[in-house]
């Protein structure tokens, strides 16, 4: 046990004299929490629209100024042609063009129906189908509002389904609610993934494994004393990703913070115990980041931080399911946003146990003292 | 299989013999690059032994099989009594290791790092300080200093330190002078002839032949082979021949005379001077000597008939043991 605490007390003060290492504690939860989620947002606005008005009547008046009252729209030029109006999305000025023909207003009073053309920049394919989707959302609108009002009552309202919706557990249905839980997770899997697989390596490196491999320390003592204080600041940088995600966003977590903590600390034994497995099997740092980077990525781009995962296809949904991020991404939203409570989480405190066990075992059998 | 009876009653040896190496073989890359064949020796208590040979010979693989880091293909190896494979965790609490590569913590201060290092053992600083005392003293002054801001000698006499900590029966020092200035150098050999009469069995190894002088015995190691075990004075004494050493102005240029003429059996450069084997020694091997270097023309030729050093020992048992055999070219 005296063996096991001059290690802890040895590792944390490597760790305190480590300026980056400190920095990057606080830092990277500050940072990537205060800017990703703002950069990252995947609201569409400042859509920009050119109009071809052909028609310039009293209707495309009010049309054009229920557009660019939405909010959603910048109108950046009005074309007399449709291929003038090209020109300014060939340039990358406009994102969608709007063609309003020249008997607009007429054939919508004398025949109740007008075509119009929506034309969109689809490189951004996120950006051009929202924006036309909004737009049509607003026509659609306009459409409503002169049935109801315009050309006296000649026009019989036909039946129709009004939807109402509500959005549960993220009433403004805010991106950032959604992104802020899956960049925390994200933190603790560079910290718990990263950092201990390169501070391991790092005594191969530098050789002093060598001269610890010959003293009678455990194989366990060494290691517990390598994870524990990454498992600390794993914790340290959940605290301040929590303080950021309330300050900057006004996240408050709706379940309970010591089931956000506990799952948090089960998760960390997990991913700890994969960058224990990284370390096992390189032999320098430079091999150690390729190889944790090559697995964090998947983390990343599998477990449904930005993408659901319920829309992948099944073979990239039963890969999801085999990383700890998936479930561990799942359940922080669940407990920030849902208020979740043990009894709802308890799978993932069993799948995560389950990798923490797996993984170390794996990683502690795979680690020699003797070669 | 030939078993020798020493090795089959390991105990009662062991206790005057620390080290105990019987016919190690290592290779890495799957046997592809062999390390170390058939290697065998024995250390006494108590004595400065030294590992002679070139970069590559295998001593550090040597070293890390004796110190439980490594497994050997084949061959058994006991220290301090205790096997390397069964045994390894008795041994790692009794043996000192000094890798030839500085291996401390750098962003650890001296002190630190002998704290360290005596916990992991099991003891304290205190306890066996008087064995450490005197070479501690010299980088005392330095206690609060990060290791990796110490000069090369202090972090040598740090690692040294460390690697005594605990109060080791042998001590295994991997090439410890290595890139260290002479003076250094020289200090540390003698501490360690101090450390010896503390009882401590050393094994040292040094590509520096003329550090060898410093051990009580010397293994002469090349291509993973050990060439010959002895001492130093009975090493160089048992060069077969009789040694010239020859040097005229041009000293390449009669260099390649020597070797080109037949009756030459070896000429190397050795410092500034040459040193010339004969195939036939007729006893008047100077004047032979000079007789040829005067007909092809060299001017200021002195040659002297010398004692061969462990060095020339060395060359002589590598080149004539290498060829027939082969290996490692």
């Amino acid at each position: 046990m005296k063996r096991l605490r001059f290690i802890l007390q040895k590792e944390f003060r490597q760790m305190f004299r480590d300026r980056t290492i400190l920095a990057m504690m606080f830092m990277l939860p500050l940072i990537q929490l205060g800017i990703l989620p703002l950069a990252m947002n995947l609201d569409v606005k400042n859509i920009n629209l050119a109009i071809v008005d052909k028609d310039h009547s009293t209707y495309t008046q009010k049309l054009i100024s229920k557009i660019g009252a939405s909010g959603y729209f910048k109108i950046v030029a009005t074309a007399p042609a449709y291929k003038k109006a090209l020109v300014t999305l060939e340039n990358g000025t406009a994102d969608i063009i709007l063609e309003i023909p020249a008997s607009f207003e007429r054939n919508l009073v004398r025949e109740g129906s007008q075509p119009l053309n929506v034309t969109a920049d689809a490189i951004n394919g996120i950006k051009s189908g929202i924006g036309s989707a909004y737009l049509l959302t607003v026509i659609r609108d306009f459409n409503q509002e002169i049935r109801l009002t315009g050309n006296g009552q000649s026009i019989a309202a036909p039946a129709m389904i009004d939807m109402a919706s509500a959005a549960w557990f993220n009433p403004y249905e805010k991106f950032t609610w959604y992104i802020v839980p899956g960049v925390l997770v994200l933190l603790l899997t560079l910290v718990g993934g990263f950092l201990s697989a390169l501070n391991i390596v790092r005594e191969k490196e530098i050789g002093t494994i060598e001269q610890i491999n010959v003293t009678p320390i455990k194989k366990w003592q060494f290691i517990v004393g390598k994870l524990v204080p990454f498992w600390v600041v794993g914790m340290i940088v959940l605290t301040v990703g929590l303080l950021v995600a309330r300050l900057f966003y006004g996240i408050i977590p709706v379940g309970s913070l010591l089931l956000l903590y506990l799952l948090a600390a089960v998760y960390l034994v997990a991913l700890l115990g994969f960058g224990l497995l990284v370390s096992t099997i390189s032999n320098n740092q430079l091999q150690a980041m390729f190889i944790a980077f090559f697995f964090i990525m998947i983390f990343v781009l599998m477990s449904g931080l930005f993408t659901s995962v319920d829309s992948m296809p099944t073979w990239a949904r039963s890969i999801a399911a085999g990383l700890p991020i998936t479930h561990f991404m799942k359940a922080v939203r669940m407990i920030i946003l849902k208020g979740s409570s043990f009894k709802d989480v308890s799978s993932v405190f069993i799948i995560e146990g389950l990798f923490a066990i797996g993984l170390n075992a794996l990683a502690i059998w795979n680690y020699r003292k003797t070669q | 299989m030939k078993r020798n009876n020493v090795y089959t009653h390991p105990d009662a040896v062991s206790a005057d013999t620390p080290i105990i190496a019987d016919r190690i073989s290592k290779s890495y890359n799957k046997g592809t690059v062999p390390a170390l064949s058939d290697v065998s020796l024995e250390v006494k208590k108590g004595e400065l032994f030294g590992l002679i040979g070139p970069d590559g010979a295998g001593k550090t693989t040597l070293f890390r099989i004796l110190t439980t880091l490594l497994l050997a293909d084949s061959g058994q190896a006991r220290v301090s009594g205790y096997d390397v494979v069964q045994n390894f965790k008795q041994i790692r609490r009794t043996v000192g290791y000094m890798p030839g590569k500085f291996s401390l913590y750098q962003d650890l201060t001296v002190q630190e790092n002998l704290t360290f290092f005596a916990t992991l053992f099991g003891t304290s600083v205190a306890a066996h300080y008087e064995l450490i005392k005197d070479i501690y003293e010299q980088i005392k002054p330095f206690s609060d200093r990060r290791a990796g801001k110490l000069s090369g000698g202090m972090k040598q006499k740090l690692a040294l330190c460390c690697a005594l900590i605990h109060k080791p029966e042998v001590l295994f020092l991997d090439e410890p002078t290595t890139g260290v200035d002479v003076v250094s150098r020289r200090e540390f050999w003698e501490m360690l002839q101090q450390l010896k009469q503390q009882g401590i069995t050393i094994l040292v190894s040094t590509p520096y032949m003329e550090e060898a002088v410093r051990c009580d015995r010397i293994a002469l190691i090349q291509n993973g082979r050990i060439l010959q075990v002895d001492t130093p004075a009975r090493i160089a004494g048992a060069f077969p021949v009789k040694l010239y050493a020859a040097k005229a102005a041009s000293i390449y240029g009669l260099l390649k005379d020597l070797r080109a003429w037949n009756q030459v059996e070896s000429c190397y450069a050795f410092g500034e001077w040459l040193h010339v084997t004969l195939r036939q020694d007729t006893g008047n091997g100077t004047a032979l000597i000079r007789e040829y270097a005067e007909t092809r023309a060299h001017k200021q030729v002195i040659i002297q008939c010398i004692a061969p050093t462990i060095e020339d020992r060395f060359i002589q048992l590598a080149t004539s043991n290498a060829l027939p055999n082969g290996s490692g070219h």
